[in-house]
């Protein structure tokens, strides 16, 4: 059985954690064009390779951010999603900072959250 | 007697007819280049060549001929779908596979079987009483069944109430039949080939051309080709492929693994279908049982098997069939699907101009490889999506016109 750490229940059987698909970011639902809405509902980037993407173990009922290689089938690490959060706003100050706005949007991801592509 | 034969077998006025005309070097240019020498590539080759006359056409593919999800499929081909459009499409697929093995001049082993989807709750019956409705009114012959039917249908079943899930009845397709997949590709390459279509194996495409928003050909491993028409077909690494084309696509890669056990004497005529238990079998013409499950719980770029696969995948067919208890598992293998959010598959034109998809296959496209072939092959000749196409096109997702699908799946995924 493989084994998937979640960050608040510690490693368990893969069989009690739900694939949530990969992180893209969401656009605001009230705000957002049809194009992309469509975009974020049905496109995906389906990349080989290391992507980052969003578990729910079951039981718990908790969401979390796991990094994974989609070829070797091995789990990077996985982290809460305020720790994912933190990394991105650390990432995106260190790269600009004079950034008047730092990560304001409730969900960031997609390309740029470290994800390769082949 | 036996000396008439070797002479006849040596004769030159009687020449062994080779069964694929390889050509060794690529064109500079083509009519039409598809990517991807899988049944569905071949299926359009042959009838774009024979069909619509276009024979200059390359089919390109980085592995070897049909060694992709033509190769790992579970060979079963039914109509018995949901949606008037996936009834409509799928029934056209049954019709050429009854007259397949003539007109592709091999033996494809089509063999009706008629196919049953077990239920075992309330909720799985009214599917079941849905599609079997549907199917008659477009024509294709599925009836709702009770369990003492099944029973006599398929007395090797077990449908006693003491099992875990017990079985309440079935949908029952009798068209429902298996075929040999690899003859039916072979059966397309020759016949393609034969017509002056070539294919290229270890040839992988590295890039496709795009010039004014219309493709104008492709870089491979083996140098840069021109064609009027590019057309992808290659199940797995639909988005891989559709990346180089700067098309994003609504489809995720998820596993699908199958297995089958030594080879027995024939005990089992049917198709066996549970969506609720996740299994489906069939015995094969060498006597093997074939069988598969839902696919795997991620996403995933491998064709690796699991334990757990197996575990949850006998426990419930040995519910079902408990004389499997004896039998040991031979092969086991998986497959990249391309799973769509509707469960129905992306085909024809795309925002790229003379670029053409055939696509988001899932655990869904061996079936329909003969229609699929002959209706890209009309809509790469005409330009045009073809009518029995057009529910399925890619730009039905941001219409939101979904073609919903994931009822008639063979199994819950």
């Amino acid at each position: 059985m493989k084994i998937l750490k979640c960050p608040l229940n510690g490693p368990r059987n893969i069989t009690e954690f739900v694939w949530g698909g990969e992180m893209k970011p969401m656009p605001d639902p009230a705000t957002a064009t049809d194009a992309e809405w469509t975009e974020y509902l049905f496109l995906e980037e389906n990349l080989a390779g290391e992507i980052t993407e969003w578990w729910l173990h079951a039981p718990t009922n908790f969401w979390f951010v796991a990094r994974r290689n989609t070829i070797t089938d091995e789990i990077i690490e996985t982290m809460t999603y305020d720790a994912f959060l933190a990394r991105q706003q650390a990432a995106s100050t260190a790269t600009a900072p004079d950034e008047a706005e730092p990560a304001a949007r409730p969900v960031t991801g997609g390309a740029d959250t470290g994800a390769t592509s082949t | 007697m036996p000396f008439a034969l070797l002479k006849y077998a040596l004769s030159r006025e009687h020449p062994d007819d080779p069964h694929f005309r390889w050509k060794p070097d690529l064109k500079k240019t083509y009519d039409v280049i598809i990517i991807g020498a899988g049944g569905h590539g071949l299926a359009a080759a042959y009838h774009l060549a024979k069909d619509h006359g276009i024979t200059n056409i390359a089919v390109l593919e980085k592995g070897w001929l049909a060694g992709g999800n033509t190769a790992r499929n579970t060979t079963i081909v039914r109509a018995n779908y949901l949606t008037p459009e996936g009834v409509a499409f799928y029934k056209e697929s049954v019709e050429l596979f009854r007259t397949l093995s003539n007109e592709l001049d091999i033996n494809v082993m089509y063999s009706e079987r008629g196919h049953f989807t077990l239920a075992h709750t309330d909720a799985a019956m009214r599917t079941a009483r849905w599609r079997a409705e549907v199917n008659k009114h477009m024509g294709v012959n599925s009836e709702v069944i009770d369990a003492a039917e099944v029973k006599r249908i398929c007395p090797t079943m077990n449908v006693t109430d003491d099992a875990r899930y017990p079985i309440l009845g079935a949908l029952y397709h009798p068209p429902g039949a298996i075929a040999r997949h690899d003859a039916v590709a072979w059966g397309y390459a020759k016949e393609a080939m034969k017509r002056g279509v070539e294919v290229h194996t270890q040839t992988e495409v590295k890039k496709i051309l795009i010039e004014n928003g219309r493709a104008i050909g492709v870089e491979t491993n083996r140098g840069v080709i021109h064609a009027a028409k590019v057309m992808q077909a290659v199940a797995g690494s639909s988005s891989h492929v559709a990346r180089m084309a700067g098309l994003r696509l609504p489809i995720k890669t998820i596993p699908l693994q199958a297995c089958v056990s030594e080879p027995v004497k024939p005990i089992l005529d049917q198709i066996v279908v549970s969506g609720s238990l996740h299994v489906y079998i069939s015995q094969s013409a060498r006597g093997e049982m074939v069988m598969g499950g839902a696919t795997d719980p991620y996403g995933l770029y491998s064709s690796r098997s699991t334990l757990d696969f197996k575990e949850s995948l006998m426990g419930h067919m040995l519910e079902l069939f408990p004389f499997m208890g004896e039998l040991r598992i031979l092969r086991q293998w998986a497959g990249m699907a391309d799973m769509t959010p509707d469960f129905s598959p992306v085909m024809g034109l795309t925002p790229v101009e003379n670029y053409y998809i055939d696509a988001g296959w899932g655990t869904w496209g061996f079936k329909a490889t003969p229609v699929c072939g002959k209706r890209m092959a009309e809509c790469v000749a005409t330009g045009r999506q073809p009518d029995l196409l057009k529910p399925f096109a890619l730009s039905r997702f941001s219409t939101f016109d979904l073609v919903g699908e994931k009822g008639a799946a063979s199994v819950g995924h």
